[in-house]
């Protein structure tokens, strides 16, 4: 029971911390108009079990009632339940992507499709990403497939600060509020190295260099501070309030710790660097995305309390990847940081499992056993720390939402597919029954609506 | 004891044999040859080729032995598209010599010798199992100075991925030409003009073909294409060499099936992420389909129908096919067990996603008489796995090349190696 009172608080927690607007009484721009699909009684029954707190439990239940897990264990049982046959199945958490495009680079992927990326100028904090979701993504339904049931969407990383993130549901929507997963704070995507300097240097401004990515960083936090200073002072009753500024508000919103940074980042130097910035002005840096040298700097990681948020073995394809090995998050999960392998791809979403299974195959490989329900954490777990909302979701601990897999075997092997997706507590997708299965409006009448899965 | 006629010449051919002979013994062996899989198998090897494999065969007097026991042996993994060897970092960071601009090559335009065998990818991808590749011409966006690429490519070549000379197995492997949405730029802008591009030097070859004695006698027009591009086009016409078609969208391929009946041409599509909706007349055709099992998103509109039941619809059809990873078919050419992988999961037959690695691209690229399966006569490429070879956790344990054995080290290797052991306290650059 306590650990419901915790989970309870803390969703009130959440609601607050996400409320960094203006304090004009207004009400929330954009709120989630979440509702989810209607949640029964459903009991789980005999499956490996998975929980995403690092522990297996084998031939165990799981029982799931109004959203919620209820509890995990073997031999449960629960009146007027419906029975679910887990037995040779595999069951885990959803599975979570800390990094997405989807919505804002959907399929097809058209010029008048391209949403990502604001490039007007190398600080634009002011652009969410919500306001480009298409919630007619076909990726959203094939990532469904693959037991994605929440994820981060950010924007791209054209720009030294690209604009505020949003965690969405995997569920589908008219527009974006019905897919907001409720009480997540926002994050803020930031973007080091080539990607930038490419941009604006290549347009005659800064940033033309990584020195001049820094410098741009430094100036945008100092601007932030003072903004955020003043409208400290202004409710002290101290001084004018200046006027509202939505870049300014994103980036004090990251000060006062509302708003996380989720920062696009290859080099381990230039981590080393982005860690020292965050120090310099105050904030922290929830995770670094791609990560690709992480692996180098595993300690470092640890001490600043930063996920590295990577792929299994994406390389190679610009000079700041040149150095992936497959092993990295093996490396870094065992210098004691916060491991994650998230996708950037709407292919890869589909298949974050596997993408984890390539490294522990290669860890083995090397003498590093990583169990599976140690690994499944990468998925789950870890990204729903770095998203902010790990008191609500990412494990199966009783109060937490029902969002659950079923795969049909080992998750980590090639052949597993998911075979039913809960979604706080819902069946939202079902490889054996298309009725389930939603179908955005873009694949109406194609060939092919949900990924081969009918 | 199905093998013992060969078993018994593979004996006697040992005793005459002065090259070192290695025996590999105790797998589990799966040939993608006429023997299909062989338990408790030897495999003799000689001279860098395959001289015997059977069941219950004892590995001859002063052979090496290398006991396999309790492992899983497949040919060596055959890509069977991209550019290895042909580009380092992809973008921003020097050349990529699969891609040409300019006038004065198309179908003569010949890849083979921009090959680089010492690139760190040939590293990293033959110690996942890759022994074999096609490496191919590329179409891409125009440069600064408005130069475009080709819808007409150039020459593939198939290379194997040993550490040695020699790494060329077979130059003009195929013509590669770029039909379908992202080439229309290159014809001007539609599709029909795609088509009308290769009809012409198709025409033109033809005519070339039939004139070409008055034609160097300066007694017959001047055509469009260079000697040398209508030379390299001829070979097509002739059905020497087959043509790769990049084409995704089903009624571009519908017409491609027309034309190359036309024509007679041997063709091979690659990409065809619509093709499983002309499964039938692409087996009645007897065009290959190299694709990637995992492509399932309308990523444009010519791949709005895109499924993951591609490969096993085609398959059953009795379509010829072969995995290529449109995303990482380069750097990580060895995710191909991930593609045969998939594509299991979706409903192939585990031996049909076997062969769509290993041998189907050796016959589509004729070289199948010396690689692709494991049979005598053929070049020694094996690979040995602790276990399933689809399964993500498994890594091979070694790769033997034409019959040597490959040291199972690569840049990626080394970084692991000196990042890995924590207890060493001196600086990284100081760390062997």
């Amino acid at each position: 029971m306590n650990k419901i009172l915790v989970v309870v608080t803390t969703v009130v927690v959440l609601l607050t911390a996400c409320d960094a607007g203006p304090g004009d009484g207004a009400a929330e721009p954009f709120a989630s108009r979440y509702a989810g699909l209607e949640s029964g009684t459903t009991l789980l029954q005999g499956a490996t079990v998975l929980t995403g707190t690092g522990e297996r439990l084998d031939n165990a239940d799981v029982l799931i009632a109004d959203g919620k897990i209820v509890a995990v264990g073997v031999g449960l049982t629960a009146d007027g339940a419906d029975i679910v046959d887990a037995s040779g199945k595999w069951v885990t958490p959803g599975v979570i992507d800390v990094h997405s495009h989807l919505g804002v680079y959907p399929s097809p992927g058209t010029q008048s499709h391209s949403d990502g990326n604001e490039v007007t100028g190398p600080v634009t904090a002011e652009v969410w990403a919500e306001h480009s979701v298409w919630p007619h993504d076909p990726g959203f339904v094939t990532a469904l497939a693959g037991g994605v049931t929440s994820m981060q969407v950010l924007p791209g990383s054209a720009n030294l600060i690209g604009g505020r993130g949003v965690t969405l549901k995997n569920v589908p929507g008219r527009n974006v509020m019905d897919m907001k997963f409720p009480g997540a704070p926002h994050g803020m995507k930031m973007a080091c190295g080539e990607n930038p300097k490419r941009v604006y240097g290549g347009r005659g401004q800064s940033p033309m260099t990584r020195m001049g990515n820094v410098a741009g960083y430094r100036q945008a936090w100092i601007d932030a501070a003072d903004y955020r200073d003043k409208m400290e002072a202004a409710e002290a009753g101290k001084g004018e309030a200046p006027k509202r500024d939505l870049r300014l508000e994103t980036l004090a919103g990251v000060l006062d710790g509302e708003i996380l940074v989720h920062n696009h980042c290859y080099r381990a130097d230039e981590m080393s660097v982005m860690i020292d910035i965050a120090k310099e002005f105050g904030y922290t840096i929830a995770a670094f995305h791609h990560a690709v040298e992480a692996y180098k700097i595993g300690d470092l990681l640890a001490e600043s309390d930063t996920c590295a948020a990577m792929w299994a073995d994406w390389w190679g394809f610009k000079m700041e990847a040149y150095d992936g090995i497959r092993e990295n998050a093996a490396i870094v999960d065992k210098a004691g940081a916060c491991a994650i392998i998230h996708s950037d791809s709407g292919i890869g979403i589909q298949r974050l499992n596997q993408e984890t299974a390539k490294v522990m195959g290669a860890a083995a490989r090397v003498g590093v056993d990583i169990s599976p329900e140690h690994a499944i954490q990468w998925i789950t777990k870890n990204p729903a720390k770095a998203l902010g909302v790990q008191d609500v979701v990412g494990t199966l601990e009783a109060g937490k939402m029902a969002d659950v897999v079923m795969w049909s075997g080992n998750p980590f092997s090639v052949y597993a597919r998911a075979e039913q997706v809960f979604i706080d507590g819902a069946l939202a997708y079902d490889r054996d029954d298309p009725s389930v299965n939603p179908v955005t409006d873009f694949s109406l009448g194609t060939a092919a609506t949900t990924g081969g899965a009918q | 004891m199905r093998n013992l006629t060969i078993a018994l010449l593979a004996i006697i051919f040992v005793g005459v044999a002065h090259a070192e002979t290695t025996a590999i013994v105790g797998a589990t062996v799966h040939t993608v040859g006429p023997y299909g899989t062989l338990e408790n198998a030897t495999i003799i090897i000689s001279d860098g080729r395959i001289i015997a494999v059977g069941d219950n065969m004892k590995a001859p007097d002063g052979a090496t032995v290398v006991d396999a026991s309790g492992k899983i042996i497949t040919p060596g993994l055959f890509t069977p598209y991209g550019s290895l060897g042909l580009v380092e970092v992809g973008f921003s960071a020097g050349p990529d010599d699969s891609v040409q601009r300019g006038d004065e090559f198309t179908a003569s335009f010949d890849i083979a010798d921009a090959y680089n065998r010492r690139s760190t990818l040939i590293g990293i991808n033959r110690i996942e199992g890759v022994t074999r590749a096609l490496i191919a011409p590329n179409a891409s966006e125009p440069d600064e100075s408005g130069n475009t690429s080709h819808v007409i490519s150039g020459l593939a070549t198939v290379v194997n991925l040993g550490d040695g000379p020699g790494s060329i197995d077979r130059r003009a492997a195929a013509l590669v030409v770029n039909l379908g949405e992202p080439s229309v730029e290159l014809a001007g802008g539609s599709r029909a003009a795609l088509l009308m591009t290769l009809r012409q030097a198709l025409d033109e070859t033809r005519d070339f073909r039939d004139h070409s004695d008055a034609h160097e006698r300066g007694q017959h027009s001047d055509y469009t294409y260079s000697v040398a591009d209508l030379e390299a086009l001829q070979a097509v016409l002739s059905g020497d060499v087959p043509m790769l078609a990049i084409i995704d969208r089903a009624s571009d391929i519908e017409i491609l099936i027309a034309l190359a009946q036309e024509y007679g041409i041997r063709t091979i599509i690659g990409g065809g992420v619509e093709a499983w909706m002309l499964a039938d007349e692409l087996a009645a055709s007897n065009i290959p389909v190299i694709l990637a099992p995992t492509a399932n998103l309308p990523s444009n509109f010519d791949r709005l129908n895109a499924s993951l039941k591609s490969a096993p619809i085609l398959a059953a059809a009795g379509v010829k096919i072969a995995f290529a990873d449109g995303q990482s078919q380069t750097h990580n050419a060895r995710n191909i067990t991930q593609s045969a992988g998939n594509a299991v999961a979706e409903g192939l037959p585990w031996d049909d996603a076997l062969r769509a690695i290993t041998l189907t691209p050796a016959e589509m690229y004729g070289v199948s008489d010396r690689v692709g399966s494991i049979e005598a006569g053929k070049d020694a490429d094996i690979v040995i796995w602790p276990g399933d070879p689809l399964e993500l956790t498994n890594y091979p344990e070694q790769v033997f090349i034409k019959g040597k054995s490959v040291e199972m080290v690569s840049r990626q290797t080394l970084l692991r190696d000196r990042y890995l052991d924590t207890d060493d306290k001196r600086p990284p650059a100081y760390r062997n």
